[in-house]
């Protein structure tokens, strides 16, 4: 008797939460960010998802007065899990680039960067010659495909699952040269302590990176961010939020 | 689905699965010739010698490997006297690295598969090798240890299967393996579901490699015991 209660009361509990998760989840947009890309994207210490990203992303869901929900995805499977609709956005520090207009759609730009040479102070490169040299980068990202484009046969490449892990290689002295982002770069230098250490090589390319929000394709979404987005750079919120991370325009 | 990708890059995906082999074959190597000492240690009564063994298996089994991987690769390389090390030209490489960890970690698996199968021979077996006068070097040599193997056969084909799918955390530090190169080829194509399947496969196919071996060793080990199944019927005298 008692346990028929219990069997009936936790499946009704079951099927109220399982309501609700679905009513949830019909109006509420679920944003995709890594959380490893610091300052653009991090996880703080109480484990919430922060960044320029991810302020950008609560800024835009308050211009187009959406229920937002930001989730965390390994960098790899952020594309896959935009597919199988896992999350309906990924706002991530994602370049726009020919390949992946191919499987998603992209918004506008929301910032741009470009790639740069990173190594040791003392170490002299000539980055239009790496042959034989150690170059690491994150795996997926347009750093990783340039090497794989331009020194696969001349270099030795080597691709990590986070750039987190790049540089505590460069640190541990497996590779002699990485390439990514600047602007990630430009902080990693500025508050890692390392800023003496490791220096930029060679000056910033691809300046033409531009930096979208990833949806699936044909999604209507794509317009109403795009809205949002000419709404926050024209009213301001954009710049204050971009002085937040960088004292210059990364637009 | 599109599976031209898969015919594309399916030599680069065998490439990854012998990096793969290379890395299970070794580590199941040296893992086996570690574990004989450290099981023969833990059967010790005398808690001086099993003490150790026993939080080597403690520590190994009870932490994740990928932790383990993270410790060797990224952990000891942060100390400045590592790196200057005699043994950093080892340490640096990530495939060596994964070797260390592979080893460590099979290694106490396996010592604790070897100490159940020495303490699962009958009493009877060892009471009959110490009537007979062995001493106790004749009577591992001769009877406990060989038949330990054959009892440990398809405990420690299990292991080698897990350590088998183990080896794909190797693809985290750096290492082309069979799940590394999946990874980095659906980097460029957005292509997880056909990558991974055609990976998938492939892993099958080499697990079933380790199953056939271990069935014929099993019965060449173990042909005694008859065909199994059967029940031996002493003859009348």
């Amino acid at each position: 008797m008692i346990l028929k209660k219990i069997a009936l009361s936790s499946a009704l509990i079951l099927g109220a939460s399982l309501s609700s998760i679905s009513g949830v989840a019909a109006d509420k947009i679920r944003i995709a960010t890594e959380g490893a890309w610091a300052p653009f994207n991090f996880i703080d210490s109480a484990g919430k998802p922060q960044g320029f990203d991810v302020d950008i992303a609560w800024a835009l869901c308050e211009k187009m007065q959406a229920k937002c929900e930001i989730v965390t995805q390994d960098w790899d499977g952020l594309i896959p899990g935009l597919k199988v609709r896992k999350f309906d956005a990924i706002i991530a520090s994602m370049s726009i680039t020919e390949e992946r207009l191919k499987v998603v759609d992209f918004t506008n730009k929301y910032y741009s960067g470009g790639l740069r040479f990173l190594g040791k102070t003392k170490d002299a490169f000539d980055t239009n010659n790496l042959k034989g040299k150690v170059i690491g980068a994150q795996r997926s990202t347009i750093a990783a495909q340039y090497l794989e484009d331009n020194f696969a046969d001349t270099a030795k490449l080597k691709f990590y699952d986070t750039q987190d892990n790049v540089y505590l290689d460069l640190q541990a002295g497996r590779l002699d040269i990485v390439l990514s982002d600047e602007l990630p770069t430009y902080n990693w230098l500025k508050s890692s302590g390392n800023g003496d250490k490791f220096s930029f090589k060679g000056e910033a390319f691809k300046k033409d990176d531009n930096i979208g929000i990833a949806v699936r394709k044909g999604d209507k979404l794509k317009e109403k961010f795009n809205t949002a987005l000419a709404e926050i750079l024209a009213d301001g919120t954009y710049q204050e939020i971009n002085a937040k991370y960088f004292p210059f325009s990364i637009y | 689905m599109d599976f031209s990708v898969v015919i594309e890059y399916f030599p680069k995906l065998l490439e990854g699965a012998w990096v793969s082999v290379q890395l299970i074959f070794l580590s199941v190597l040296l893992g086996g010739i570690f574990a004989l000492p450290i099981a023969l240690a833990r059967t010790s009564k005398n808690p001086f010698v099993n003490g150790l063994p026993f939080l080597y298996i403690f520590f190994f089994r009870g932490t994740p490997l990928l932790v383990q991987i993270f410790l060797v690769y990224y952990g000891a390389s942060q100390f400045e006297v590592v790196r200057e090390s005699v043994f950093w030209p080892i340490l640096r490489e990530p495939f060596w690295c994964a070797i260390i960890a592979f080893t460590l970690n099979t290694s106490a698996y396996t010592a604790e598969i070897f100490r159940g199968a020495i303490q699962a021979i009958p009493v009877g077996e060892v009471e009959a090798c110490k009537t007979l006068g062995m001493t106790k070097v004749q009577m591992y040599r001769r009877i406990l240890l060989p038949r330990a193997f054959g009892i440990v056969l398809p405990a420690y084909g299990n292991e080698i299967i897990l350590m088998l799918k183990g080896s794909a955390l190797a693809s985290t530090i750096t290492i082309l393996d069979l799940t590394g190169m999946a990874r980095t080829i659906i980097a460029r194509t957005y292509t997880p579901i056909e990558i991974f399947l055609t990976a998938g496969v492939i892993y099958l196919a080499i697990s079933m490699l380790v199953i056939a071996i271990f069935k014929q060793i099993e019965k060449r080990q173990n042909s005694y015991l008859g065909p199994i199944g059967s029940i031996k019927v002493p003859d009348k005298g």
